[in-house]
């Protein structure tokens, strides 16, 4: 059973002499568009003159930034699994953490409802925890000059404590600079709020 | 003003004529360069050259002292002679280009009863040169470059050729001067008016002749990675980038002088009539640029034998005829 087809042809662009005159014409209406977008308004936005303004920054994908908690957003929801570490291509996150072995953990990581992407997993139970003691996060830095903003990071993260930050007027004289510590910035964060 | 033509001594008159035209040439080089980005920019609805100097005056001679600064770089199996010769060879007949032509009663570098000859010989160096360059790159792309660009200026020069010589026809005369005064001071008497096709035929020939766009294959930066003018770095691409931009003043003097009334104007005769008119052609070139896509090599050369040489032929006859009668 075929499929009913409707092939139209391509049309033969015109010759000779009426085909002149209407490439002509073509011409001047191709002047027409360029003489209009000079004096259009210009589209682009003049840094440092402009900027964009944070409403229309929803969906930025800046450097990664920890998520706070609920109810404590100075801390954050990281779990200290290593996954995202273990997983980066460019090897450029660092995290370090520290065990206190007779602390009763409790487990504050809830089960979160995303509103990410079809890639981001499902958490459908509460992030597991150690069993005894309480891991605390110590050291979490992203070495921005190496990140490559996959993003893969963020769609693995167990705990959904990894997001991209809105940060995109960032600019240094030095590649140390772009070392972050993202311990620092989530409690500058929870103090400016 | 017109006291320039009272200087007795002819060599002293020429002398002066070649420094004063040197430094019109390389300032309007810069002054150029600016107009290109900036109206580039504006098209593309973005504001093109900004921070260096007010509004970008002076990004052309940041990157002018960036070029001096670069290495000069020859490839290896180039051959030296003709591979630094070509920049040179380029850029030296623009000097002589200028001197016949009349910037105002009086302005010129050298009169001459032959000016327009002068400057279609003179501007026939400009393919020698391209040749070299392309040979002496010892590079594909160089090569390809520059056998489609001397095809191309070849083909050119001929329906170029014809339109002038239509003016020639219908004034009488090479010299540049004479064709402006038998001019008149309103647009409807300049002599676009009675031969618009020649005007038609010698501006889209200097845009090719000049390898600007939409006839810019021999660079074409998409296609061959810069074409003749690959393998050159820092001061040999700025020379052919002068080359150039001063020839695209040359073609647009001569559209200005033969066509559009020289220095003659409604309301006061004088060099700023000639300077506006040649700033406004040299807007419509930059326009052009930045409207059209480019157009394919065979297509290039289709429309130069098949469609100009016979309109060129097809004007020269009735302006001929329309002479003698």
């Amino acid at each position: 059973m075929a499929i009913k087809t409707v092939v139209k042809a391509t049309p033969k662009p015109e010759t000779g002499f009426l085909g002149a005159l209407s490439g002509l014409k073509s011409l001047l209406v191709g002047l027409g568009i360029t003489g209009r977008a000079f004096v259009d308004k210009q589209v682009t936005v003049h840094y440092p003159r402009e900027t964009v303004e944070n409403e229309a920054l929803e969906g930025y994908r800046g450097h990664i930034e920890l998520v706070g908690l609920d109810d404590n957003p100075a801390e954050s929801r990281c779990i200290m699994c290593m996954k995202c570490m273990r997983t980066c291509p460019s090897g450029c996150i660092s995290i370090k953490s520290k065990l206190h072995k007779h602390i009763t953990p409790e487990n504050r990581v809830k089960e979160v409802e995303h509103h990410g992407d079809s890639l981001t997993p499902v958490l459908l139970r509460p992030v597991p925890h150690p069993k005894k003691g309480r891991k605390e996060l110590t050291k979490f830095n992203v070495d921005f000059s190496l990140c490559s903003l996959c993003g893969i990071c963020v769609q693995l993260c167990p705990a959904h404590a990894l997001r991209h930050s809105q940060r995109i007027y960032w600019s240094e004289f030095d590649r140390k600079d772009f070392d972050i510590d993202l311990i620092e910035r989530l409690k500058r964060q929870a103090e400016e709020k | 003003m017109s006291s320039f033509a009272a200087i007795p001594e002819p060599a002293v008159r020429l002398v002066l004529a070649i420094v004063i035209l040197a430094a019109f040439v390389g300032l309007n080089g810069l002054l150029l360069v600016w107009m290109e980005r900036k109206v580039a920019g504006h098209i593309q609805r973005r504001p093109g050259p900004f921070e260096v100097g007010p509004h970008g005056l002076l990004q052309p001679l940041a990157d002018a002292l960036k070029l001096i600064g670069k290495q000069l770089v020859m490839p290896r199996g180039a051959d030296p002679w003709l591979y630094w010769a070509a920049p040179i060879l380029s850029f030296m007949p623009v000097f002589v280009l200028f001197l016949p032509i009349h910037f105002g009663p009086g302005l010129y570098g050298y009169d001459m009863n032959l000016g327009l000859l002068l400057i279609l010989a003179f501007a026939g160096f400009n393919v020698l040169a391209l040749c070299l360059a392309g040979w002496g790159s010892n590079s594909k792309w160089g090569l390809l470059g520059a056998a489609r660009a001397v095809s191309q200026s070849v083909a050119y020069e001929i329906p170029l050729l014809l339109s002038v010589l239509a003016i020639v026809f219908m004034t009488g005369t090479l010299d540049l001067g004479k064709t402006v005064e038998l001019q008149g001071s309103w647009p409807w008497q300049w002599n676009v008016m009675t031969q618009p096709l020649a005007f038609f035929i010698f501006f889209v020939c200097a845009l090719a002749e000049t390898n600007r766009a939409p006839f810019d294959l021999p660079e074409a930066e998409s296609e061959l990675t810069a074409g003749f003018h690959t393998e050159y770095s820092g001061m040999g691409f700025g020379l052919f980038f002068l080359a150039e931009y001063a020839e695209m003043i040359v073609v647009c003097s001569l559209a200005v002088v033969l066509f559009l009334g020289g220095w003659k104007g409604p309301i006061m005769d004088g060099p700023w009539w000639f300077l506006a008119k040649m700033y406004a052609l040299l807007t419509i070139m930059m326009w052009f640029r930045w409207t059209y896509p480019r157009v394919r090599f065979d297509q290039v050369l289709n429309l130069c034998w098949k469609w100009f040489i016979p309109l060129a032929l097809v004007n020269l006859f009735i302006t001929a005829v329309l002479v003698k009668l």
